[in-house]
């Protein structure tokens, strides 16, 4: 997740104050995990030097948040570029999973017994999720419908290994495996 | 602890289950048991024996060894007229094709269970409304469901296998022809409803994200249920190899 560019984003709805864009931060893309002040004032600092937002005046009254801040026409091109610039799709070719599968088949350890752990392990995080989707709200439900599509991936990733292990550990202990 | 004992915790369980088709042995000596209440998926691949273990313990299929208990009675030793009786006074059925008759409205395939127990048409008809308006579909009652849309049908099938007050449904692949989206909605209302009517759900699925609406998951696999995988709430064991 970029801050600074989800921040421009959300300025290019209206100029907003620094609290107004941690708020809405945190609602829609923080899942539990909350934007520091400290780091949103920063991400607006270096905005403002770039010439993509542009800092109002000073408004009276307590707090450091007194700025509104409204997005400048060089923001709005970066924002633009960056919503139609297709996410890399990350084929996850050297995943930790795959590591641990080969070196427990190099060194002669249960892989199966570790694929089925993280089958059991994927599966409980999915009803976890599940439970979201049934019970969260709409953006909760459909960040909870990511997850799971990316655990259903793993695991189906899971199953072929595991039908494949035999495969697998001829490719990677050679000198164990009998030649057919 | 006694095996009557083990049963009444069970409200259904398959014991060291054999079957075979002919040269092909599809159950090797699988055992699993749902609780009262419980949700319970069985996982597997094509041609594990996912849905052999189910047919035996809905008493469809008799194993050839092993044991089916069902509510503190052996199910396999039940003669077929007995099976039949509890099949539609204890079970629900939701599958991926085929129990609806299409030719018949949604209103009459939901009450056609009902009225083979010899429940009075105006009431039978009443629930069948009942149920059909709790899945959402009210306006389809008088709809054939041959002309039905997938997850509507699905969704008549739900109501079908809810509207008996059932101890257990058994239901093999029920999202299976559906798109994911509207599969997603009819598993919740099936475990949704099921919950609220503490009803004892299996469940046979390929598919993860069908399974984990289930408070439990196992695996089937090579016509053995090799373990628990995932667990809402108390572990019980449903592992059990033969060798």
């Amino acid at each position: 997740m970029s801050v600074p560019l989800t921040l421009l984003g959300l300025l290019e709805r209206e100029p907003s104050h620094g609290y107004d864009l941690k708020r809405d931060y945190d609602t829609y893309f923080g899942r539990g995990k909350q934007l520091p002040f400290g780091q949103v004032y920063a991400t607006l600092g270096r905005l403002a030097r770039d010439g993509k937002v542009a800092g109002g005046e000073a408004e009276p009254g307590e707090g450091p948040d007194r700025k509104r801040y409204s997005i400048t026409d060089a923001g709005r091109v970066e924002v633009d570029a960056w919503l139609a610039d297709p996410v890399e799709p990350e084929p996850h070719l050297q995943t930790i999973l795959f590591a641990k599968v080969t070196l427990a088949l190099m060194l002669g350890k249960p892989a199966a017994a570790y694929l089925d752990r993280q089958r059991a392990a994927h599966i409980r995080r999915m009803q976890e999720l599940t439970e979201v989707r049934r019970n969260g709200a709409l953006v909760d439900a459909l960040l909870a419908d990511h997850a799971l599509f990316h655990l259903e991936a793993d695991l189906r990733w899971i199953d072929l290994t595991s039908a494949r292990l035999a495969e697998l550990a001829a490719v990677v202990t050679p000198e164990r495996t009998p030649k057919q | 602890m006694s095996s009557a004992v083990v049963t009444r915790a069970h409200l259904v369980e398959a014991r060291d289950v054999v079957k075979s088709f002919g040269q092909t042995t599809a159950l090797r000596g699988a055992s699993v048991a749902a609780r009262p209440g419980e949700i319970l998926a069985v996982m597997g691949p094509s041609g594990s024996g996912k849905s052999t273990l189910l047919h035996c313990m809905a008493g469809i299929f008799t194993p050839d060894r092993g044991e089916v208990w069902f509510d503190g009675q052996r199910l396999d030793a039940l003669d077929e007229a007995e099976r039949t009786r509890l099949r539609r006074t204890d079970f629900g059925f939701v599958f991926q094709f085929g129990q609806l008759v299409p030719e018949l409205t949604a209103a009459d395939n939901v009450a056609l269970p009902l009225l083979l127990n010899r429940t009075r048409r105006r009431i039978a008809y009443k629930t069948a409304d009942t149920w059909l308006d709790r899945l959402g579909i009210p306006d389809k009652a008088a709809n054939r469901t041959g002309e039905l849309s997938g997850g509507e049908a699905q969704r008549v099938a739900v109501a079908r296998a809810l509207a008996l007050a059932p101890k257990v449904i058994f239901a093999d692949e029920p999202t299976g022809s559906l798109d994911s989206l509207t599969g997603e909605k009819v598993m919740d209302l099936l475990t949704g409803l099921a919950r609220e009517a503490g009803t004892t759900v299996v469940l046979v699925t390929h598919d993860a994200r069908v399974a984990a609406y289930a408070d439990r998951v196992v695996m089937v696999r090579d016509g053995l249920v090799s373990g628990d995988l995932g667990v809402i709430g108390e572990q019980v064991s449903a592992a059990k190899a033969v060798k």
